[in-house]
């Protein structure tokens, strides 16, 4: 079964929930635009990351924690693989296991936050392909914590886009703003915002009016729109806005009586099992 | 003679008139006109007005079943669509992530109409891109209680089978609110 898309559709913070909740065996691997990454994990916890922009090699996490120079480094025989390589040097007491553990942890969590930082670029999962010659954390990384430290960088920027996904629309004042403005303090900024507040200016005209990015006109309309200051206007072509918790009034009864609609709903099922 | 209606709702070339049309006894009722906007450009035609199928079930009884318009552009008519309805079937393309956000949307405002029992259906399982049932469960976000059932909307038997599962979760919700 196919797990790929765009990183611009499902994030990394939410695969990475995906994977730890349906607590999958496999690589993920994502092609972005300017780096590739690859993240390995079993029964959804973290055993192995690397991209290409930071070395996940031994002999390059040697050098970078100071156990061995470059000029050493060239001198280790290139054919062996990582976990070999990490038997002697345990083996020759270059290295202790403990050592080796924290680097190659600290490794992997250093990868995974720079997935973090990746919004656009294919991905895909495949299921029980895992990286047998590379050196795995041990004992392999819970993700919850890294979701819960990812996500806490990203919550404001993500949370913002979720709340104004869409920039095209237009906001219109509330009943009696004046009242309501009156009782509030607004930044300049705020205030140059609202003094394009109409029908006809998009939220993304307004942003550009005043050279302001995506990121800070979300913060500003999404304050405005939680102080009930404004509401936005669903243009034609966008999604209606989510209803209330609690929904409308129930509509008409349809049935006379439970009991009716009981035996309807009994007698659909009858003839769908036929 | 009695009629009870369910709705199928779902981001646009989910299937939802491939659905209807499988089960239906009557051609599906639909307005297919040619729509070049660059978005939309991915099926040749699509439903401007609605899906409409019926299945009598015997002199007394028959259920329609109403494909909400595609284009989020005909949201006015959802809540028109959604009133006493039986319940909902949510059809969600699983081979193309980047409609499951939408799905999602068109979700939620579903559940804002009417606190009607309703069914995500995975569909297109029969692609190699297809995310499983289990994965967008999670992808959406559907709680444990809400079943996420695998389709391919021209198949018959699967088609039925997501009907039956929706009819199952009405009963139960009648159970619970009967209990409670
Ligand atoms: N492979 C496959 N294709 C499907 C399935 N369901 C629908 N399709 C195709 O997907 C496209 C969109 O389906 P349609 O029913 O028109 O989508 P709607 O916009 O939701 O009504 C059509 O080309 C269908 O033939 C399915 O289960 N499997
Ligand atoms: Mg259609």
């Amino acid at each position: 079964m196919a797990l790929k898309g765009n990183l611009h559709d499902f994030s990394i913070t939410q695969l990475l929930n995906l994977i730890h909740l349906a607590r999958k065996t496999g690589t993920l691997a994502i092609d972005g635009k300017h780096s590739a990454a690859r993240a390995s994990f079993r029964e959804g916890k973290l055993v192995f990351a690397q991209t290409d922009t930071l070395d996940s090699r031994l002999i390059g996490m040697l050098v970078k924690v100071g156990k061995i120079t470059v000029d050493q480094s060239k001198k280790i025989p290139a054919n062996k693989t990582d976990r070999d390589l990490a038997n002697m040097l345990v083996q020759a007491g270059l290295l202790t296991k403990t050592e080796l553990e924290q680097m190659v942890r600290n490794n992997v969590k250093d990868v995974v936050d720079r997935l973090f930082a990746l919004n656009d670029g294919l991905f895909r999962f495949e299921p029980n392909v895992l990286p047998e010659d590379r050196l795995w954390a041990e004992p392999p990384i819970n993700l919850d914590g890294i979701i819960m430290e990812g996500t806490r960088r990203l919550k404001e920027s993500e949370k913002l886009q979720e709340e104004i996904p869409n920039l095209e629309v237009t906001l219109r004042f509330t009943d009696r703003p004046d009242a309501k403005l009156r009782n509030v303090n607004l930044s300049v900024d705020e205030w140059r915002v609202v003094s394009y507040i109409n029908p006809k200016n998009t939220v993304r005209q307004i942003a550009q009016a005043n050279s302001m990015s995506d990121l800070q006109i979300r913060k500003i309309v999404y304050a405005m729109l939680q102080a009930g200051l404004v509401e936005v206007i669903q243009p034609l072509g966008m999604p209606a806005p989510v209803a209330v918790p609690g929904g409308r009034a129930a509509p008409p009864k349809a049935f006379a009586s439970t009991e009716e609609k009981r035996s309807v709903v009994n007698k659909l099922i009858n003839f769908f099992n036929r | 003679m009695q009629t009870v209606k369910m709705v199928v709702t779902g981001p646009f070339a989910a299937g939802k008139t491939e659905f209807i049309r499988t089960i239906s006894e009557i051609d599906v009722v639909s307005t297919e006109r040619k729509i070049s906007s660059d978005a939309e450009r991915i099926k040749d035609a699509t439903t401007v007005a609605m899906d409409f199928g019926r299945i009598t079930v015997d002199e007394e009884l028959v259920l329609y079943l109403f494909g909400t318009p595609g284009q989020k552009r005909f949201d006015f008519m959802w809540e028109i669509l959604s009133e006493g309805m039986l319940g909902f079937i949510v059809i969600v393309d699983s081979s193309r992530p980047e409609t499951f956000r939408e799905a999602r949307g068109i979700l939620d405002t579903f559940r804002g109409y009417a606190e009607t029992p309703y069914v995500i259906a995975a569909n297109k399982q029969d692609s190699e891109d297809a995310w499983s049932p289990d994965d967008l469960r999670i992808a959406l976000k559907i709680s444990k209680d809400i079943k996420v059932l695998p389709c391919v909307a021209n198949d018959k038997d699967l088609v039925k089978g997501v009907l039956l599962e929706l009819l199952y979760s009405i009963l139960e919700t009648m159970d619970l609110e009967g209990a409670g």
